[in-house]
């Protein structure tokens, strides 16, 4: 299956890329997804501690099952305020 | 009215969004961008925004606070993109029948952008600029409640 990855602020900013489409097995986790990131993208890895994720612009837990067509945001720590 | 904008925020249009006859208090927030972080002189400050989440956020913010005080409107505009130090870059307004259900639910709404709408903050200082939140920050649990 495909998804859509979106990235953001420092994210965005380590991948040159605010936006990339990933082929995952049937069945791959939010979890899978940015662990075969970071296997492409070593430089990446050192966010994820901290890293939240939005699957079609809803919070959800890495052991959220994927589905072909899903927008997967990943989501530094937010700051937005004063 | 919950949106972002690229343009300077118009503090009292806000406030005129939640005006209503049957009201006695309104409560306007207004975070401005601050010249000094962490004992850093601070040049400039950028907003990012996952715009169409954060939209939708935002509007949860509006039900959620609805559900916990009987208030009668809320907005609430961010602004993205470079805000010049002492500009607004967030305007909350909440009208209510009285004053303690607009003023908590205005705390609450600032409070819970702070947690979990998908902005993040850069600042510029001297020498150098860094991604506010990165380095405390924990993350955010899915179907999360209300605190």
């Amino acid at each position: 299956m495909k998804v859509h990855l979106r990235f953001f602020a420092s994210l965005r900013e380590r991948l040159h890329a605010d936006a990339a489409e990933r082929e995952l097995p049937d069945g791959a986790t939010v979890g899978d997804a940015w662990d075969g990131l970071c296997r492409d993208h070593p430089e990446a890895a050192p966010l994820g501690a901290a890293m939240s994720f939005a699957v079609n612009r809803e919070y959800v837990a890495r052991a959220h099952a994927l589905r072909h067509g899903d927008e997967l945001a990943l989501i530094p720590p937010v700051s937005g305020g004063c | 009215m919950f949106a972002i904008v690229t343009v300077p925020i118009d503090a009292a249009a806000v406030t005129a969004a939640v005006a209503d006859p049957a009201t006695g208090a309104t409560c306007t927030f207004i975070g401005t961008t601050r010249d000094h972080h962490d004992g850093r002189a601070v040049t400039e400050l950028e907003y990012e925004a996952y715009p169409e989440m954060a939209v939708a956020e935002l509007e949860k913010i509006g039900v959620e606070a609805r559900r916990r005080w009987p208030i009668a409107r809320i907005a609430i505009v961010h602004r993205i993109g470079v805000v010049p130090i002492g500009d607004a870059s967030v305007v909350i307004a909440v009208s209510a029948a009285h004053r303690a259900a607009a003023f908590e639910a205005c705390h609450f709404a600032i409070d819970r952008l702070k947690e979990v709408v998908p902005i993040w903050k850069k600042e510029r200082f001297a020498g150098g600029e860094l991604w506010i939140g990165s380095q405390t920050g924990q993350p955010l649990a899915a179907g999360r409640e209300a605190p």
